[in-house]
């Protein structure tokens, strides 16, 4: 051993040694705050309690009453609370869990069914509501302790293959169970009717009040949103939380550190069911009925989208997305509001793609003058192609630039639609220069598709803008709206 | 002189996956207050000895003792729970965690508090949060100024390499172990903290009271603080003893550079 190394026994004891200079030690720390006056908001705003945030939200949103009578508005704002519910409990399993659960609608259609069954004349059980709620609840957290008996040994693709098993068992059942062993137990496709509203302390909750949507189930929803929420964020900041956290990040590590993987996976489907069965109780109570069809795959998807787009792990993370996604998905049933939404998107995308380069520019002004030579050329030769219904504002002005003929072929819509999925896979074979050529017409070709097949179809367009949405944010900030960054493998 | 007490003891431990035999008849002991450090070529079986001790594999044959009462067949959580942790040759961190919460985590088979209290935050339940963030806080300052201060909240990926190496130490102490299983602590790290870390091991002894098991390359480490040194190749102990006396033995030398050196030496 030479004495360069410093095993030997006489290694400096102070001044600077590799790896100790103090600015290179610092350099981190000086990093983590931020400086600017993005960094002084940063810190004021981050000594804000979280239930102030909490406090100041919840009061945001007991106020739409007071803003808007109207029941349709209403009713859009209940469904979004029970969206938010419904993204929280998700997030128990997706987001601190790490498991991947595709049955998770399956245990909000069982808190629906278990309500409608224990208050309605069904059976001719009328349970008082403070009574059959948590019922109801426990049912959904033992379903989910049983759903995670036989799967907790798996994960990843297993998981979600098991568990999607579990929701299409649960449609099955419930479609079926107008004669289970002789007996109707779920009405099948006909579902359960005359089911009781809440009746809390001697009131019956009403649901309409002089024809129009009653507030009252719209608080109610909140309280559940404010119980919720509160007792799932300070089991987050417990010991099971972080070891719900830790499992997510690594189980065998987890695991050697003294936390039960398997009971800990059990616990976290618990949980999950448990928040969705109640969000049941208040979806059939408002109702008055609960068919098999609510609680399936589409449902899933958008409950999935909430918890990605939020910020899968962040509480408010995931009511918010909740809440973009819940009125966005209203707001787009409306041609009107759906086109705008469209380009803003398509723009949207295209500015992030290139930001503030001259390619941008290039296929910006090529698009728009395509639009135009074509809008020209097809007037020329036959005015019916550009005779399309014309509007006045937004629309109108899209119909300057876009062709649309006053009759639609019937070839026209499939075609279309499938040229523009094969110009979409096009432009991710080719290379850079030949790509930006392609993309003009490609986006032109979009606006058409849009004005001519989708916008005639307004349910599957819909979800189209909102997949649009979902994939132009994730480009974004792929760990969502309010979810910390998050590294996979390093 | 008083026979030092065995506290962890593997007696004739066997496992093989398929027909490859990993590990053959191993005795292995180390006494209370001891630094053991297990050397050999890769794959010698050295991380499958401490995944066996560890609960994650179950030897075929042979029985694996802490304290005197046997673990074999016990889940990895509940050996946890008797006394035995580790560390991770290739580093197994909960990256996307906040540096103080990697060290809470690991005190979850010493606490209590179930999810209804959590959930209620009941007094018990917050003087029990107190303790497990005053535990990961003396864990943390174990290592200096290194783990301290603003790194408490930040996410563990953004710690250098070396500082993982120190936060899973610094875990694998928050279960309060009594023997304590090292990978390959210095892997990977500079000449200054190669050395940093023969010190802190020697520390872990002395302040923090842990019985320790190191696998290690660096045979300055493994020379700086083993009392005994076990050597290993292909799952059979080829020698034990003094490191002196096993850095010269021809079978380790054969082990480790072929036939033809050990005739030569």
């Amino acid at each position: 051993m030479t004495d360069s190394t410093p095993h030997s026994s006489h290694v400096p004891a102070e001044g600077p040694a590799v790896g100790q200079d103090e600015w290179v030690a610092r350099h981190a720390e000086r990093r983590y705050f931020r400086g600017g006056i993005f960094g002084a908001v940063e810190k004021r705003v981050r000594v804000v309690p979280w239930w102030a945030w909490l406090a100041l939200f919840l009061g945001c949103m007991s106020l739409l009453p007071v803003f808007s009578s109207s029941g349709y508005v209403r009713r859009v704002g209940f469904d979004t609370v029970l969206y938010m519910l419904l993204a929280l409990g998700l997030n128990v399993v997706v987001g601190w869990g790490g498991l991947l659960d595709l049955g998770y609608v399956a245990f909000y259609g069982l808190g629906a069914y278990a309500y409608a069954l224990l208050d309605s004349d069904k059976f001719g059980i009328h349970l008082p509501t403070l009574v059959s709620i948590p019922a109801v609840v426990i049912i959904g957290a033992l379903a989910g302790f049983l759903l995670g008996l036989p799967s907790r040994r798996l994960t990843g693709d297993y998981l979600a293959i098991v568990t999607l098993f579990f929701l299409q068992l649960f449609q099955t059942v419930t479609t079926n169970g107008d004669s289970m062993f002789g007996h109707n137990v779920t009405g099948g496709p006909n579902g359960i009717l005359r089911v009781d509203p809440f009746h809390v302390f001697g009131h019956d909750l009403s649901v309409e009040h002089q024809g129009v949507f009653a507030v009252s189930y719209y608080y109610v929803a909140l309280a559940f949103l404010l119980v919720v929420y509160v007792a799932l964020r300070f089991v987050n900041h417990s010991r099971t939380g972080r070891a719900w956290r830790s499992l997510r990040e690594d189980p065998l590590a987890a695991e050697t550190m003294g936390m039960p993987v398997n009971w800990l996976k059990l616990m976290s489907f618990s949980f999950g069911a448990a928040v969705a069965a109640l969000t049941g109780t208040l979806f059939a109570a408002l109702n008055a009925s609960v068919f098999p069809l609510t609680f399936y795959f589409v449902l899933l998807i958008i409950v999935y989208t909430m918890v990605i787009l939020g910020g899968s792990g962040s509480q408010p993370g995931v009511v918010l997305g909740a809440l973009v996604i819940g009125p966005l998905l209203e707001m787009l049933r409306d041609p009107n509001k759906s086109r705008i939404l469209f380009y803003v998107v398509l723009v949207g995308s295209v500015v992030l793609a290139f930001r503030l380069s001259r390619k941008l520019g290039l296929v910006a002004a090529g698009t728009v003058a395509l639009g135009f030579v074509c809008h020209a050329i097809a007037d020329a030769l036959n005015h019916s192609w550009v005779a399309g219904e014309k509007a006045g504002g937004f629309a109108g002005a899209v119909a300057h630039w876009v062709i649309v003929p006053a009759h639609t072929a019937r070839w026209l819509p499939p075609t279309t639609y499938v040229g523009l999925i094969g110009a979409a896979l096009v432009l991710t074979l080719v290379r850079e220069r030949l790509r930006l050529v392609l993309l003009v017409p490609t986006l032109y070709f979009a606006a058409f598709v849009w004005e001519n097949v989708m916008l005639q179809k307004p349910d599957p367009a819909r979800y189209i803008v909102l997949g649009l949405v979902l994939i132009a944010l994730m480009i974004v900030r792929p760990s969502g709206l309010l979810g910390e960054r998050r590294v996979e493998i390093v | 002189m008083p026979v030092a007490e065995k506290l962890l003891e593997l007696r004739r431990v066997s496992l093989a996956f398929g027909g490859l035999k990993v590990v053959t008849d191993l005795d292995l002991h180390v006494n209370e207050g001891e630094i053991v450090s297990v050397i050999g070529p890769n794959g010698a079986g050295k991380t499958t000895l401490f995944n066996l001790i560890t609960g994650i594999y179950r030897p075929d044959e042979g029985d694996i003792l802490l304290g005197g009462a046997s673990i074999v067949g016990l889940q990895p959580h509940q050996i946890s729970r008797r006394g035995i942790s580790r560390t991770f040759q290739t580093l197994r961190l909960f990256l996307n965690m906040s540096v103080k919460e990697n060290v809470m985590a690991a005190a979850y088979g010493r606490t209590h508090a179930g999810v209804f209290r959590s959930m209620l935050r009941t007094p018990g339940m917050r003087r029990e949060e107190r303790e497990i963030a005053q535990l990961a806080e003396d864990c943390l300052s174990f290592f200096g100024q290194r783990l301290m201060g603003y790194r408490w909240n930040q996410p563990a990926y953004s710690l250098s390499y070396a500082n993982r190496r120190r936060l899973e130490i610094a875990r694998a102490t928050a279960t309060r172990p009594r023997v304590l299983l090292l990978d390959e602590p210095a892997a990977g790290m500079n000449p200054v903290e190669t050395h940093e870390i023969t010190e802190l091991i020697g520390r872990l002894r002395t302040e923090g009271g842990y019985t320790i098991l190191v696998i290690e390359h660096d045979m300055h480490v493994v020379e700086g603080i083993s009392d005994r040194v076990v050597a290993l190749d292909h799952g059979v102990k080829i020698a034990e003893g003094a490191f002196e006396q096993v850095a010269t033995d021809p079978r380790v030398i054969e082990a480790y550079l072929g036939t033809t050196a050990a005739a030569t030496k």
